[in-house]
């Protein structure tokens, strides 16, 4: 029978059947500060260890600073803390602050060639579902889920749905995979996705980067979806191969052998289909409180009175209020205030060069605070060595060092009330990056954009 | 986890979709790294509205929230289901709900009821007039005490575990041999601990 590269993972990981749900073998664990100590804490309670310490891997990311000096914040510096005692006690391998391959722990796990097509791969973060661009089935856990796998590296699971996200056409100039993701949500909705399993397909798609590939399967959970996934192929070997660890010698061509056949079977059946023509996308910005509230830099802020349904209406007119947006106006006469460039979203060696490439040779805009917070120490090393750090000092960037910064706003980068950022990360909730902040989610290149102009720009008008 | 066979109580209602767990518990109280003392933190910055639904005289000491669709999407935060636990909820009510919210809330014993919209308008009307209602989880029936009754589905593992409250872990633990057998035919594709 016809399987779905979904199924073929899912099927290779069932442990066992219990009490009718599946026992789920996890094949990678990442651990970050935020939600790991109370999991630690219940091991401990419980006299119980981790399970496999091979096959789990933790980083700082939340809620470090990304200026230089010394932590300041007494709640963040004891979490931190804890992380370091909890892997020193339980045997855990740590990439601390300053280790040289810390960062985030999306980042990271690619960039170390931990994520590999075929693992099941679970953090106690959302957006876990990233890893599913190298054909993983990665999703993330809440806090009693990360102790339940570093007790047993196993979860009970009820099987997801699956849906099929299908791209068509050719990519415009100037446009991204974040542009394509954000299209894609506001088709599905930020809720139409709950349950199911997303699998990324077409020549679009397979046109893209690792990098693109990571910003799409990254923001799988903002439709709501469970995990995001993208077939392996060429460019997912190539990316791989050589990495720390990766397989190598005959074990890589062996791995290779298995991985060409992590594909859905031609005709194999989905529980739901989505049809995204790319041809004729533009820009994306969104500009309410959720990334379904997106439209093209060329659109005007939604009428409330065109929503038929209630709910709709009612949201609409909640999150305008909240943005303090008026209906009609043009995206491109908003003004903004910040600039970020960073998370896991966005944080890439691609997405810094997509970015430094709008910028160069012009100067962030008065009155606008511009930082870059590259996705790792590795990133960071990699776009200094390529000269992209002198290109964002001297346009009036800010660079800084490697975390997920302003994304949530766990660190000191956040917004004060009021102020108005474009932002490269994942989430435009109320009050994500500060509260009171009002949150636009653009790709690198529009973020640059909007840098240099002092409000949101059509990037392709300007390269 | 205590057992959690029924909720009575009293309801507040959250009529809106997409509450998003950043709002049911901002990012700065995630850098604690106890596992109680959410519930003063809960909707955090919605709660400095005096109009929030929340603070309304009807709404104080429920246990049950009727909430909208998709309630509690975004982050993995359980922060977010301690936050409501400790706030003294023990069920919610919506169309559906966030993936990871779902499993997370019946982990710490809120009982995440999804029901269908027209349903919990009808809910709603029910308790403004009169604020009491009961979550049967053996039963798997919502009660208002007028009459009105409905039915709803939760899958047999969920309802053992917040019926009985179950420790998960135990209960995996249960299946230990089968995870050995397992493991000894699926070789790891590295080791994490000798990464340079």
């Amino acid at each position: 029978m016809s399987r779905t590269l979904f199924e073929k993972i899912w099927d290779e990981h069932v442990v066992a059947d219990a009490d009718g749900r599946a026992l789920l073998y996890v094949d990678l664990h990442l651990v970050h500060e935020v939600t790991s100590p109370q999991a630690f804490d219940g091991l401990r309670a419980a006299g119980r260890a981790v399970r496999r310490p091979d096959l789990t891997v933790a980083t700082m990311d939340h809620n470090v600073p990304t200026t230089d000096g010394p932590i300041t914040d007494p709640l963040a510096r004891d979490q931190l803390a804890a992380l370091r005692r909890n892997c020193d006690e339980f045997g855990v391998r740590l990439f601390d602050t300053g280790s040289g391959r810390e960062g985030i722990v999306h980042v990271i796990g690619p960039e170390l060639g931990l994520t590999q097509p075929g693992l099941t791969i679970v953090c106690g973060d959302s957006h876990t579902s990233t890893h599913g661009a190298f054909g993983a089935l990665a999703f993330g856990v809440g806090t009693s889920e990360v102790e339940h796998v570093l007790a047993t590296q196993t979860l009970p699971q009820a099987k997801p749905r699956t849906m099929r996200v299908e791209f068509s056409g050719e990519l415009p100039f100037g446009l991204t995979a974040k542009d394509m993701v954000l299209a894609a949500i506001g088709q599905i909705g930020v809720s139409g996705g709950v349950g199911h399993v997303v699998e990324y397909a077409g020549p679009p798609v397979e046109a893209l980067s690792m990098e693109g590939r990571l910003t799409i399967c990254n923001m799988s959970i903002e439709a709501g979806a469970r995990a995001g996934l993208i077939a392996p192929d060429d460019t997912t070997f190539a990316y791989l191969e050589g990495r720390p660890a990766a397989p190598h010698g005959t074990a890589w061509e062996k791995a290779l052998d298995r991985w060409r056949d992590l594909r859905s079977d031609p005709g194999a059946a989905y529980d739901a289909a989505v049809d995204v023509d790319v041809d004729r996308l533009k820009p994306q910005v969104t500009w309410g409180t959720n990334p379904g509230m997106v439209t093209s830099i060329d659109g005007v802020v939604p009428d409330p009175a065109d929503f038929d349904d209630a709910d709709q209406r009612a949201a609409v007119e909640r999150a305008l209020r909240y943005m303090d947006l008026a209906p009609g106006t043009p995206l491109v006469d908003v003004r903004i205030d910040k600039v970020f460039i960073g998370s896991c979203t966005n944080a890439r060696i691609e997405d810094l060069r997509a970015a430094a490439r709008v910028v160069e040779g012009r100067r962030v805009a008065d009155g606008v605070h511009a930082i870059v917070v590259p996705g790792s120490a590795r990133v960071k090393a990699q776009a200094e060595d390529e000269g992209l750090r002198e290109v964002f000092e001297s346009a009036g960037f800010e660079w800084r060092r490697a975390g997920c910064s302003m994304c949530l706003g766990m660190n000191p980068d956040v917004l004060r009330p009021g102020e108005r950022c474009a932002s490269t990360s994942n989430r435009n909730f109320e009050g994500r990056q500060g509260a009171g902040g009002r949150t636009h989610l653009v790709s690198p290149a529009m973020a640059a954009a909007a840098a240099v102009s002092g409000r949101f720009a059509d990037v392709r008008e300007l390269a | 986890m205590k057992a959690l066979p029924r909720v009575e109580g009293r309801v507040a209602v959250l009529d809106r979709a997409d509450v998003d767990t950043d709002q049911i518990i901002p990012k700065q109280f995630l850098k604690r790294i106890e596992r109680t003392g959410y519930g003063e933190f809960l909707f955090f910055d919605w709660m400095k509205d005096p109009a929030f639904e929340l603070r309304r005289p009807e709404a104080a000491g429920a246990s049950i929230l009727i909430a909208g669709r998709n309630f509690g999407c975004g982050s993995s935060r359980e922060h977010a289901a301690w936050a409501l636990e400790d706030y003294g909820f023990r069920a919610v009510l919506a169309p559906s709900f966030g993936d990871i919210f779902r499993s997370n809330a019946i982990k710490v014993g809120v009982a995440p009821v999804a029901l269908p919209a027209a349903d919990l308008a009808r809910l709603r009307i029910a308790v403004a007039d009169r604020n009491e209602l009961v979550v049967d989880l053996e039963s798997l029936e919502v009660r208002h005490p007028d009459g009105l009754a409905f039915a709803f589905e939760l899958d047999p593992y969920d309802q053992e575990t917040l019926v009985q409250g179950l420790d998960d872990i135990a209960r995996t633990l249960r299946h230990a041999e089968a995870i050995d057998a397992f493991e000894s035919q699926h070789p790891a594709r590295f080791d994490a601990r000798a990464l340079a």
